[in-house]
C-alpha cells in the first residue's frame, strides 16, 4: 500500500467513525420519536389509521407496494419524455425495454444504467423521474432495517411500527436536509447546479462542443446518500461536473457510507448495547480496509504491456482513471462504491488491472453487506450474524442465542434463503448469458483480434458478464462497462434478464428481513447462558468476518477463478514474454 | 386497494418535497453562495466562452497542433440527436488489443515530435471521463520543447508556465500532481 493510499484511507476512516456515531444517534431518536399531531394528520390524510401498528407482514405489503406504484411512475415518465415539456431537442421517449430496465434499476436502489444520460434522459426525466427513486428506494431500505432494529429490540409483540410514518421520517429527517447540506457543498466546488441549459463553446481546435448541464449536485447528493449511484452523465462520479476535485471525491465517498455505517451505531443504540454496534462497524471496516489494500496494491502495479512498449508506467494503471483522483483515491473510491451497493464509479473497472478488477466483484459477491446500501447493508449484516451465531452454537452443541434470542429452525431458513437466493441468481444469470447469443453480443473484451469481431472466448468477457450479474442482484449498479447491456438491435435480453436480478436481489430479500423481524420480535427473554457467543469483543468479530468470506468465496470462487484470475496469469505470461 | 391510497399519496406528496422543494431550495442557494461553480465553471476570454476549468478539450489531429499541450486520450463521443458531448471511458481491460493501438499511436505522434525515453502512462491511456482536464507534471514537462519550438519561445519560458500551472494534492494529502491543460494553453496564447 503506498504511503499516500494508507494515509487517506486512515483519514476516511476516522472521518466516517466521527460522522457514523451522532448521525447514528440521531437515526434512533427519529425513528422512534413519538408520534407529533401533524404527522397523525398527514398519515389520517393518506388513509392510513396512525394507532394501528403494522405487523411484518403489513410492513413488507406496503413496502411492497410503494415500491411497485413508485415504479410505474418512473416507468411512465421515461416512457412519456417526447410528450412532457423538460427536455432538450433531440431527446425522445426512452425505449420500452430500456424504461423497464431503467425504472426497475432505480426503485430496487441498484442504478444500473443501460443508458447514457446525456443523450437519454432530459431536465424532467433526471430530476423527477430518477432522483425520486434516488430518494425512495434509500428510504425505503432504511425502513426495513428500522423495522428489523424493532424486532430485536422488542419482546413478545407483532408490532414492528408503521411503514408510512418510517418513510415520511426517513425523507423529512434524515434523506432530504442531508442531501440539501452536501449538494450545496458540491456546487460550491464546481459541480453544475442549473436550468440554464447546455454550455456552449468553442474548443481550441475550432470544433463546437455542447455539454448539458442540469440539476446535477441536487442529483449527486442523494446519488450517494442514499448508496444509489446512478449518475447524471455517463462518466458517473468520473465527470468532472459530478465530481470535480479530491474534496468532492472524500465527501462523495463519506456520503455513501454515511448512514449503513450509522446504522450500525443505530443497531447499538436500539438493542441497548453499543459494544455489539461496534463489533458490527468493526468487522465492515475490517472487510473494508482488506478490499482497500488488495486493489490499491493491483493497480499500482501498472499494465506490463504498455511498459513493453516503452511508457513509464510508476503512475499506475492510468487507463480508465482520471488524473486528478490518481490510482489512490479511484482505488478507494471503487472499494467503497461496492461494499456499499452504490454504484457510482469515478473510475473505470472494467479497466482495473485482472485482479484489481476482482475485488469490486467480489465486494458486490458477498452480499453488500460490508456496510452495504442504506438500509439493506444492515439487514444483510444481520442476516450473516444470525448465521454467525448458528454456527457458533453448532460448535459448542447448545441452542443458538442472539440478544436473549433463541435462534430456531424458522430463523435459519430465513438466513440460509438469505444468501443463497442471490448467489444462485448471479451464478445462472451469468451462466446463460455467456451461452446465449444475445448474452455474448453485448461483450467488449472478447478475445477476438478486432474490437468488431464476433465473440472469442475471453477471461475478460466472462468477468464482464459475471459482473453484470452480480451488479443487478446485489443492486450494485456498477459495471464492467464495456458490455452493452441495451442497444437497438439487441434490446430485449440484458434488459429482461438484469431487470429480473434486480427484482429478484431487492423484494424477496426485503421480505425475507422482515419476516426475520417479525420472528425475532414475537420471542420471549432467555437468558444468556454460557454457550451464549457474546456479540461484542474479537472473537465476535472474527466470527463475522470468517462466515462473510467464507460463504462469499465458497461461493464464487470457482466463477472468478475462470474470470479475472485466469486473465492476471495470461497477462504476467503476455508481460514477461516481450 | 387499502394500499393502493397511502402508496399514491405519499408518491405525490414525495415528489413535491424531493423532485420540486428540495432541487429548487439547493438551486437557489448555489446560486447565491457559488454562481460560477453551478453554472460550470466558465473560462472566458472577453465575452467569449472558451471552455470550462474542470473539462478537458481534445484535438482531433493532435499533430497538426505542436504550439499547445496534448491532454490526455478520449474516448467521449458526440450524440447524433442532440450533438451533447457524451462522456466515458474506453472500458478496456488492460489485454485489449485496441488498447495498445492507441498507446503505439500517440507514442509515434510524441516520438515524431523529438520525445525520447519513456513517456510518463497518463499521456497514452485514456480518462474515465474522457473529459479529464488534466495532465501530470512528467506529461507536461515531456512536451516543453516541442511547445517552445513551435512558439519560437525559450525552453525556460514555457518551463516557468508549466511550473505556474502545477496543482499540488489538497493538504498534501487529497489527491495528486497535475497541470492542467486547457488553462496552460490559454494562458501559453496569453503571452502572445
Amino acid at each position: 500500500m503506498s504511503p499516500r493510499l494508507l494515509a487517506l484511507t486512515v483519514a476516511f476512516f476516522a472521518a466516517l467513525a466521527l460522522l457514523a456515531v451522532p448521525l447514528g444517534r440521531h437515526l434512533a431518536r427519529t425513528f422512534e420519536a413519538p408520534l407529533r399531531p401533524w404527522e397523525r394528520r398527514v398519515l389520517t390524510l393518506a388513509g392510513v389509521d396512525p394507532d394501528r401498528p403494522h405487523t411484518w407482514r403489513d410492513y413488507a405489503l406496503a413496502a411492497l407496494a410503494f415500491t411497485l406504484v413508485t415504479h410505474v411512475t418512473t416507468y411512465a415518465l421515461l416512457r412519456l419524455q417526447g410528450a412532457l415539456p423538460g427536455h432538450a431537442t433531440g431527446l425522445r421517449a426512452v425505449p420500452a425495454w430500456l424504461a423497464f430496465n431503467t425504472a426497475t434499476s432505480f426503485a430496487t436502489n441498484t442504478d444500473w444504467q443501460s443508458y447514457a444520460g446525456e443523450s437519454t434522459a432530459g431536465d424532467l426525466a433526471q430530476t423527477v423521474a430518477l432522483t425520486s427513486q434516488n430518494f425512495f428506494s434509500a428510504a425505503v431500505g432504511l425502513c426495513v432495517a428500522i423495522a428489523l432494529l424493532r424486532g430485536l429490540s422488542r419482546r413478545e409483540t407483532d408490532a414492528l411500527g408503521n411503514f408510512w410514518l418510517d418513510l415520511v421520517r426517513a425523507h423529512l429527517f434524515v434523506l432530504v436536509p442531508g442531501s440539501a447540506v452536501l449538494a450545496v457543498f458540491l456546487a460550491s466546488r464546481g459541480v453544475v447546479q442549473t436550468l440554464d441549459g447546455p454550455a456552449v463553446w468553442r474548443t481550441l481546435d475550432g470544433a463546437v462542443q455542447s455539454v448539458p448541464r442540469g440539476l446535477v449536485a441536487s442529483q449527486e447528493a442523494i446519488k450517494m446518500l442514499g448508496t444509489n449511484g446512478g449518475g447524471f452523465y455517463n462518466a458517473n462520479s468520473a465527470h468532472p461536473w459530478e465530481n470535480p476535485d479530491a474534496l468532492t471525491n472524500l465527501a462523495e465517498m463519506l456520503a455513501i457510507f454515511a448512514l449503513p455505517a450509522a446504522l450500525c451505531v443505530t443497531l447499538g443504540e436500539y438493542v441497548k448495547n453499543r459494544r455489539h454496534g461496534a463489533a458490527v462497524f468493526a468487522a465492515m471496516t475490517l472487510l473494508a480496509l482488506a478490499g482497500v489494500c488488495a486493489l490499491g496494491h493491483f493497480e499500482h502495479q501498472g499494465n506490463p504491456l504498455l511498459a513493453a512498449l516503452g511508457v513509464d508506467v510508476t503512475a499506475g494503471n492510468l487507463e480508465g482513471k482520471e488524473l486528478r483522483f490518481g490510482v489512490d483515491a479511484s482505488s478507494l473510491f471503487a472499494t467503497v462504491t461496492t461494499d456499499a451497493s452504490c454504484g457510482a464509479v469515478n473510475a473505470m473497472h472494467d479497466s482495473f488491472m485482472p485482479l484489481g478488477g476482482l475485488v469490486p466483484m467480489l465486494n458486490i459477491q458477498l452480499g453488500e453487506v460490508v456496510f452495504g446500501g442504506v438500509g439493506s447493508g444492515l439487514y444483510g449484516a444481520l442476516v450473516y450474524v444470525v448465521l454467525a451465531v448458528f454456527l457458533a452454537g453448532l460448535m459448542v452443541g447448545r441452542t443458538p442465542e442472539y440478544l436473549g434470542r433463541k435462534i430456531d429452525r424458522r430463523d435459519v431458513r430465513l438466513a440460509a434463503l438469505y444468501v443463497l437466493v442471490p448467489a444462485f441468481t448471479i451464478l445462472v444469470g451469468a451462466a446463460v448469458a455467456v451461452v446465449t447469443d444475445a448474452g455474448r453480443a453485448g461483450v467488449l473484451n472478447t478475445g477476438a483480434a478486432t474490437v468488431n469481431a464476433p465473440w472469442g472466448a475471453h477471461p475478460h468477457g466472462l468477468s464482464e458478464v459475471l459482473y453484470a450479474y452480480s451488479s443487478a442482484a446485489g443492486n450494485n449498479g456498477s459495471a464492467f462497462a464495456g458490455l452493452t447491456a441495451f442497444s437497438a438491435a439487441r434490446p430485449v435480453f440484458y434488459s429482461l434478464t438484469l431487470g429480473v436480478a434486480m427484482f429478484v436481489g431487492r423484494l424477496p430479500l426485503m421480505v425475507l428481513a422482515l419476516a426475520l423481524a417479525g420472528s425475532m420480535a414475537r420471542k420471549k427473554q432467555t437468558p444468556p447462558g454460557i454457550g451464549s457467543l457474546p456479540v461484542e469483543g474479537p472473537l465476535f468479530v472474527a466470527l463475522l468476518v470468517g462466515v462473510i468470506v467464507v460463504v462469499g468465496a465458497l461461493t464464487f470462487f470457482p466463477a472468478l477463478s475462470l474470470g479475472p484470475i485466469v486473465e492476471h496469469l495470461q497477462l504476467t505470461a503476455a508481460g514477461g514474454a516481450r | 386497494m387499502k394500499l393502493l391510497r397511502p402508496s399514491l399519496f405519499f408518491t405525490a406528496a414525495l415528489l413535491v418535497v424531493c423532485c420540486a422543494l428540495y432541487p429548487a431550495a439547493v438551486t437557489l442557494a448555489a446560486r447565491a453562495l457559488a454562481p460560477d461553480g453551478a453554472t460550470g465553471s466558465l473560462l472566458r476570454t472577453g465575452d467569449t466562452v472558451r471552455g470550462s476549468r474542470l473539462l478537458g478539450q481534445t484535438f482531433a489531429h493532435p499533430e497538426a497542433h505542436p504550439e499547445y499541450f496534448w491532454g490526455r486520450l478520449s474516448a467521449a463521443s458526440v450524440d447524433p440527436a442532440t450533438g451533447f458531448t457524451v462522456s466515458g471511458g474506453t472500458n478496456r481491460g488492460p489485454m485489449h488489443p485496441a488498447l495498445l493501438d492507441d498507446a503505439r499511436a500517440r507514442l509515434a505522434a510524441l516520438r515524431a515530435t523529438g520525445v525520447t525515453g519513456a513517456v510518463p502512462v497518463d499521456l497514452v491511456t485514456a480518462s474515465a471521463s474522457g473529459l479529464d482536464p488534466h495532465i501530470s507534471p512528467a506529461a507536461a514537462r515531456v512536451q516543453i520543447a516541442r511547445v517552445a519550438r513551435a512558439r519560437g519561445l525559450s525552453v525556460g519560458t514555457i518551463t516557468d508556465l508549466v511550473d505556474a500551472h502545477t496543482e499540488r494534492p489538497f493538504a498534501g494529502l487529497l489527491g495528486e500532481d497535475r497541470v492542467n491543460v486547457l488553462v496552460l494553453n490559454l494562458a501559453l496564447d496569453a503571452l502572445r
